[in-house]
């Protein structure tokens, strides 16, 4: 045996080892983002008797059982709570929408008088913290009234600058030339709009949809600011209220079982559309 | 011609007047209103009137022994959580970069907590940490096998708190620098690491003088980024510890705006305004700093 055959079998030694360690570690950490997903699924299919009874909790268990998702659904109004984030979610991603889209237009084809002085004002408030806007509009929503009403719920929660931001920056990638062989044919801004516009531009429309879904489906701070009636309660706030005077008693099973049932929409829709929501998160959303 | 330059101002503004309308009043508006809220001495909600002009309430807030603790609790997080959260992550995404099996699969796993509902996760974490009449919880179990324990990590003393309190946070917002991370590391141009290698560089030194500089204006990004959403936490503490977070003393920034707008110490929003501008001029602040010392360090 030579000495080359000696370096370089050493050297293949140490990549297989610098690639196992890497396997491992990149492991363990996908074990600690998995186990809370397993253990809210594991005890949500405990009983509540044999939960209770583990003083050591086991790992496992071989009599899963479903009755804690029936509790959830008939011993609190969890069926509610999912409707009202059904119906915010679906309102506020629609009117924003119907907001964003004229607006995102208007900065990117049409030309005004003022647009870009109004458009860096934009920029401007997009440094803007919710945190310094909420408390007058939480003044704002109870002097009309507004409070535990879908109205207050959706109305602040409608504007996004950041997503017309986006979608001006794709809607600007379109040539001229198609817009003025549109104009030439007659075809007013409205209708150049929606019929080419939106639909070349549909895979940032569908990725700003599903961060908007994810937003309205995880928002908890403005609900709980407008909301005391659990009536109006969404998912986020539901849950606070499950676990502060929920099932009666600390029934922990249950608690999970709505919290299973609350989780599995977003991550259904994510494991779709994963690559649609990775992309629009690394182009500019923060958690939040 | 000119009839027709006006019908086009006025289409541009009425395209762009719903957003206007909204942006008015649920921005604009609240952005002046916020600072004379928080000039207005003994502002009363029920009656909206105040009886004088001044920085009362920002001398009250800040003498509050509430507002104090939830000063010192974020201070504290953020110290911890964003240097270790931006750490972890770069060392996850060299680990994603260098691998090609399974790097679909882990970046899916690693992913999924930036689309889970913080309640609710949140919850689950309590349940791990908790200590009840009934058990000692799955992490004091683990902690048995060490011989340590057990701790109530969520009614006990106070680091436990602040230790599950950081755990959490960091575990909430690695999906973010993960990706961020990864595409960053993705997009350094492979010439200058065949470059390198031809050179016989060792490993360590071309993290240090090809990979760290090319992604170091991402890190800063992060980093930036990460103090700004640390010193607004306050949905991951409700998570753990209640609604209650005075009472469990780890109450923050946020979490005291809202406690003083509503809630059993609230109708307040005055002094909820002077703590809101508070924190933003202490992000403000870190921002800048932030900045500058990105400008000397980073290489674009």
């Amino acid at each position: 045996m030579n000495d080359f055959d000696q370096i370089s079998r050493s050297a293949r030694a140490r990549k297989t080892a610098v690639r196992a360690i890497t396997y491992v570690l990149l492991g363990l950490w996908a074990v600690m983002v998995l186990f809370p997903y397993y253990w809210m699924l594991l005890t949500s299919v405990k009983s509540y008797s044999s939960y209770n009874a583990e003083y050591v909790p086991t790992f496992f268990t071989l009599t899963p059982t479903l009755e804690n998702y029936v509790s959830a659904f008939t011993q609190v109004p969890l069926a509610r709570y999912f409707l009202n984030s059904i119906i915010f979610t679906v309102i506020t991603t629609a009117l924003m929408m119907a907001v964003i889209v004229p607006a995102a237009f208007a900065f990117a084809r049409l030309q005004f008088k003022g647009r870009d002085l109004v458009f860096s004002l934009f920029l401007a408030l997009m440094m803007i913290p919710n945190e310094l806007v909420i408390i007058t509009n939480f003044q704002t929503i109870t002097n009309l009234g507004l409070r535990n009403s879908f109205p207050g719920l959706i109305l602040p929660s409608v504007t996004s600058i950041f997503y017309i931001y986006l979608l001006r920056e794709n809607f600007a990638q379109i040539p001229d030339e198609l817009y003025n062989a549109a104009k030439v044919d007659g075809t007013g801004d409205f209708k150049y709009l929606t019929r080419v516009m939106m639909p070349i531009c549909k895979p940032t429309i569908i990725t700003i949809l599903i961060l908007k879904i994810i937003e309205c489906w995880n928002s908890y701070v403005w609900p709980r600011l407008v909301t005391d009636d659990p009536a109006y309660f969404l998912v986020s706030n539901g849950i606070q209220e499950i676990r502060e005077n929920g099932f009666g008693r600390e029934n922990v099973p249950a608690m999970m079982a709505a919290v299973v049932v609350i989780s599995v929409p977003l991550i259904v829709l994510f494991l779709i559309f994963r690559n649609k929501v990775m992309e629009g998160v690394s182009r500019g959303g923060i958690k939040g | 011609m000119a009839g027709k330059k006006g019908d086009n101002n006025l289409k541009g503004w009425l395209y762009l007047l719903p957003a206007l309308l909204f942006l008015g009043a649920f921005m604009v508006y609240p952005l002046v209103d916020v600072f004379i809220y928080s000039f207005e001495e003994g502002y009363n909600s029920a009656s909206q009137t105040f009886m004088g002009v001044g920085l009362y309430n920002y001398s009250r807030v800040l003498h509050d022994p509430y507002f104090l603790q939830a000063l010192k609790n974020t201070f504290i997080l953020v110290i911890i959580t964003v240097p270790l959260s931006t750490l972890i992550a770069l060392l996850i995404s060299l680990g994603l970069n260098s691998i090609t099996t399974l790097k679909k699969f882990f970046q899916t796993v690693y992913f999924l907590p930036y689309v889970t509902n913080t309640l609710a996760v949140g919850l689950v974490f309590m349940i791990l940490f908790k200590k009840t009449a009934y058990s000692d919880g799955l992490v004091n179990l683990m902690l048995a096998w060490f011989g340590k324990g057990p701790i109530d990590f969520i009614d006990g003393p106070y680091w436990a708190k602040m230790f599950v309190l950081c755990f959490y946070t960091i575990w909430i917002v690695m999906p973010f620098k993960v990706l961020i991370l990864t595409s960053a590391l993705a997009g350094v141009n492979q010439d200058y690491y065949n470059a390198a290698r031809v050179d016989g560089t060792s490993p360590f030194r071309i993290f240090h003088k090809i990979t760290l500089p090319m992604i170091s204006p991402m890190i800063f990004y992060l980093v930036i980024t990460g103090f700004i959403g640390a010193f607004k936490a306050y949905s991951d503490a409700v998570a753990l510890f209640g609604t209650n977070l005075n009472a469990a003393q780890m109450n923050t920034i946020v979490g005291y705006v809202y406690d003083k707008l509503y809630g059993d110490g609230g109708g307040y929003p005055s002094y909820a305004s002077a703590a809101a501008i508070i924190l933003f001029a202490v992000v403000f602040t870190i921002t800048m700093i932030n900045l500058a010392i990105s400008k000397k360090n980073v290489h674009y």
